[in-house]
């Protein structure tokens, strides 16, 4: 049987008919993670511990018997959660992350660990202590990032869906590279407690599928109000899986940013999206131009955010109450200096850097209050399209497809740039997705960007379902072909 | 030169509330180490902080009896240093706005005078765990228990001129936090801390001199011994012709003097900005007036109270007042029994003079004001004499018995019937002949010298009111006859 391309739906039929065993499911999955280990989409699996689950879970719930991918900064009880850092390499949390025990609440399995870029500081998924993640359409390239590992691990079909977390793109930038579906929901939907903080402002959960319908299923689990995060908000949960396929998208007005058709857009890429577009108009939807006047200072603005808040997030790896810890200090300040020198990773130490600089006195208002007061505007940009001109932004994920590892690792700037499309919705804390749209002439898949309106999931889901039937593109990387 | 000395405090308020600021562990002090501990406390990744809407409660009732504004838009600040006893390498607190600004509290020094002092603001944080030094293996351990323990910081204008200010100022704080039951206050527990900024300036200049900001300061007697140790290095510094610098110093209890912590430009770099994972705080005017309504009387007004409505002293209900459980002592007393002035001697004179001689807390006390109450009424109720009361009250001390089960037992029962009284009035006007004579040929004086025998010859258990008016009525029937 073909249980890896089967969707969340047929296998959690097939375990409510006896058809199949969530210990034989689940193995299957093991098995597949062992055959394509060479991508290294996993950076901790421990068999006992995920099949303990298969025995002992809760029946007749959404997820029941099903494993699921968990990228590794959200916190799992008794099995390591690292961030894919040095710092907190043996670290094994006393507690599950809310995101987590909605899983287990619904039945579901926990199939192991997904190597990131550590602390989620990247969009490569090259920097993680645990070596770099391939992609599995070309393993000499990346997958994206930084949650690359989950987003391969969909692609490689060695998981059906898998959690991500996006804080400037890493949810939907690794879903274009590796052709899977990937959305980060309106911030404030899926709760934050549990998850290692990168830029607590910006950092939201999300999910990858290899369809629409997985990942609109994956979301309704992992979303709904928690009182131990108090910027999750109390918003009604939709059945987004039902939703998508309700209707059709007739009169939808599908605003396309002409910012986001810029010098540096790769011509194969833009052209994607623009068939993509004709596609969606096609099917009834009104294609408008619209202007996001603020796109250009997204960048700045959350590089500037990002890094003042990870810098203080990530204060607490300190070497004392718990992770890596340096030998033979000589004092408190050297304990301090040489656990978190020796092992943080040079992005990581960069950014806490940047951000320590932009909040110290003296330039506290010239950097960290003036990017707030542009993040306003960049929303604001956001608020007015959706107010009269459009129901949601069609845009492309990222100016091109997956790069070869290795090529940007040694300059920051061009490796930061690939987040340029993907950014302004995180300083807006609006929903965003990418779906496959096609391919580039390497045969590397190309994702188009469907964003939307707070709390509007529902419509960039439909959106993103009709577009997927209408092009009912083949999204096997020629890997696990045969 | 004459100087003058400026003082501005900053008190720090450790809240009664039952759970931490941002988590739902215990506040409870001396436990063992580590025991009220969760992720959030801990600073474990991914733990995130949830606002105990207790704090802001207190925080408005504080703001509220120190008469200030409270502010509508509240949010919190991290203040970052790494220190082990910090977890999340970060404080949460409040920077730019305070919850509570611009407001002000009477004080009393010694000789009845009072003054206005100015409060800048009161702010929200959380309090830090503790490091303990261990000698013996040379190592540093960290107790988390305190880490995250609701703060208000109260911070003065520097409106204090000399030490007696000061500790008014400090006990003035410490018994309205008691009386709106918003700290223990405790110093000996850290419940109340105080850091002081300290400076001098010639007498009759305006400006304010550089101060120095003198931490660590744990008890009325250190904080007297650090100011006036600090302002006497100040003099000295001007007077030899030098310049005060403005830095933090430190307060060694051993050797009652203070030391360099660190100078202004060495000034940490907190690195403040706000929260994001608490989202702005809102306290609408419906909130405040809502905390307004339940907010405690407070124990100026009590004391103000005790004089006007109970016709007490003001000596005296100074007493009553100076602590919450005093005050609440004697308001439990009087309710039952209805005799302020009676509750208030009780308590000030026979029960403060059984709890001081044998280092008894009010808290302690074996007589509950129940029962204090009860002892009141069977006096009131001429059921016994202030002697049998006194004799009750001896046994109420050391047995579990009400006064009425020792009353029984003991048999008192005040002697009110005038024929019984008579009996004894004949006695002693059989055995004073003389006096008898005296009195009947106009020596008014002497009537008390009757009672009094009389009262004796009861030993004590007659009514004195009824005494008194059966020697009147024998002696009207000696005239007439």
């Amino acid at each position: 049987m073909t249980l890896h391309t089967k969707k969340l739906k047929e296998l959690k039929e097939l375990i409510s008919k006896n058809e199949i065993n969530s210990t034989e499911l689940t193995k299957h999955f093991l098995d597949r993670i062992e055959k394509y280990s060479d991508i290294n989409a996993f950076n901790h699996i421990d068999q006992e511990q995920t099949l303990e689950q298969t025995k002992n879970f809760i029946k007749d719930k959404k997820l029941s018997g099903i494993p699921v991918a968990i990228k590794d900064l959200v916190l799992t009880k008794g099995m390591k959660t690292t961030a894919c850092s040095k710092i907190l390499e043996n670290f094994i949390p006393p507690y599950n992350a809310t995101a987590m025990t909605n899983i287990y609440n619904e039945g579901g399995i926990n199939l192991g660990k997904t190597n990131m870029d550590e602390f989620a500081m990247g969009s490569s998924t090259e920097y993680s202590h645990f070596g770099k993640t391939k992609n599995p359409w070309d393993l000499e390239r990346v997958p994206g990032g930084s949650s690359g590992g989950s987003a391969a691990a969909v692609a490689a079909r060695v998981a059906t869906v898998a959690i991500g977390s996006d804080t400037g793109g890493s949810i939907r930038q690794p879903a274009s590279f590796c052709g899977v579906v990937g959305i980060k929901p309106t911030y404030g939907r899926i709760s934050r407690y549990g998850v290692v903080a990168y830029a607590s402002s910006l950092d939201q959960l999300g999910v990858f599928g290899s369809s629409v319908e997985d990942t609109a299923y994956f979301l309704e689990v992992l979303s709904g109000k928690d009182a131990k995060d108090s910027t999750s908000v109390n918003k009604e949960v939709p059945n987004f899986s039902e939703i998508i396929k309700q209707g059709d998208i007739k009169g939808l007005r599908v605003g396309v940013p002409k910012e986001y058709f810029i010098d540096g857009l790769d011509l194969e890429v833009k052209e994607s999206v623009q068939n993509a577009l004709k596609k969606l108009e096609s099917l009834g939807a009104e294609i408008v131009e619209i202007s996001l006047p603020h796109t250009e200072y997204a960048l700045a603005t959350y590089y500037i955010i990002a890094p003042a808040e990870a810098s203080s997030n990530l204060s607490r790896y300190d070497g004392i109450k718990y992770g890596y810890r340096a030998k033979d200090t000589k004092n408190l300040e050297d304990l301090y200096s040489r656990s978190r020198s020796e092992a943080f990773g040079d992005e990581v130490k960069r950014r806490i850097i940047i951000g320590s600089f932009v909040l110290s006195s003296g330039y506290y208002d010239a950097y960290y209050i003036k990017a707030q007061k542009v993040r306003s505007l960049i929303a604001k940009d956001f608020t007015d399209a959706f107010k009269d001109k459009c129901d949601v932004i069609a845009c492309p994920t990222s100016p091109t497809t997956a790069f070869k590892a290795g090529q940007k690792t040694n300059d920051p700037m061009t490796m930061y740039l690939n987040d340029v499309f993907t950014i302004p919705l995180n300083l807006a804390g609006l929903p965003g997705l990418s779906v496959p749209c096609g391919f580039d002439s390497k045969g590397l898949p190309i994702g188009i960007q469907i964003l939307g309106n707070a709390w509007d999931e529902g419509t960039i889901l439909k959106t993103a379902y009709q577009l997927e039937q209408s092009l009912n593109l083949d999204l096997t990387p020629n890997l696990i072909k045969g | 030169m004459e100087f003058e000395t400026v003082i501005g405090l900053e008190v720090h308020v450790q809240l009664n509330t039952n759970t931490k600021i941002f988590s739902s562990s215990k506040t409870t002090f001396g436990s063992d180490p580590n025991k009220h501990i969760d992720p959030v406390t801990l600073g474990l990744p991914g733990a995130l902080p949830v606002l105990n809407k207790e704090v802001i409660n207190k925080a408005i009732s504080l703001g509220l009896a120190t008469n200030c504004k409270i502010k509508e838009h509240n949010f919190f600040a991290r203040k970052h240093y790494f220190y082990p006893d910090l977890p999340k390498g970060y404080q949460i607190s409040q920077f730019e706005d305070p919850i509570c600004l611009a407001g002000n509290i009477d004080i009393e020094l010694e000789d009845g005078t009072r003054k206005n002092i100015g409060i800048t603001r009161i702010h929200m944080e959380e309090d830090a765990g503790k490091n303990i030094h261990d000698q013996r293996n040379n190592a540093s351990l960290v107790d988390l228990n305190r880490a995250g323990v609701p703060l208000l910081e109260v911070v003065s204008e520097p409106d204090l001129r000399n030490t007696e200010e000061v500790t008014a100022y400090l006990k003035s704080i410490r018994r309205i936090v008691r009386f709106i039951n918003v700290s223990d206050g405790n110093m000996d527990q850290g419940s109340l801390r105080c850091d002081a900024n300290v400076s001098i300036r010639p007498v009759g200049q305006k400006e304010f001199g550089t101060r120095c900001e003198i931490k660590n300061l744990n008890s009325f007697k250190f904080i007297e011994k650090a100011i006036h140790y600090e302002v006497d290095r100040q003099k000295k510094i001007i007077l030899a012709g030098g310049t005060i610098t403005q830095e933090t110093r430190l307060f060694n209890s051993e050797t009652l003097t203070t030391h360099s912590m660190r100078g202004k430009e060495e000034s940490a770099d907190y690195r403040y900005f706000a929260d994001p994972d608490l989202p702005p705080l809102h306290i609408d005017k419906e909130w405040v007036e809502r905390m307004r309504k339940v907010l405690p009387p407070l124990p100026q007004d009590i004391e103000n109270k005790l004089v006007a409505d109970f016709k007490l002293s003001e000596y005296d209900a100074k007493v009553l007042t100076a602590e919450k459980d005093i005050s609440d002592f004697f308001a439990e007393t009087n309710s039952a029994c209805k005799n302020p002035k009676a509750a208030c001697n009780w308590i000030t004179s026979e029960l403060f003079g059984f709890l001081n001689k044998n280092a008894v807390s009010l808290e302690d006390s074996p007589i509950k004001p129940k029962e204090l109450a009860e002892l009141i009424l069977l006096i009131d109720n001429d059921e016994i004499s202030g002697k049998m009361a006194k004799k009750i009250f001896e046994q109420m001390l050391t047995t579990e018995k009400t006064p009425l089960e020792i009353k029984e037992e003991k048999g008192f029962k005040l002697i009110k019937d005038p024929a019984e009284i008579n009996v004894f009035i004949d006695k002693v006007f059989e055995a004073n002949t003389e006096n008898v004579q005296k009195y009947l040929d106009g020596n008014e004086n002497i009537f008390k010298f009757f009672v009094g025998q009389v009262l004796k010859e009861t030993a004590g258990n007659a009514k004195p009111e009824i005494v008194n008016e059966c020697i009147l009525e024998k002696f009207k029937k000696l005239k007439k006859a």
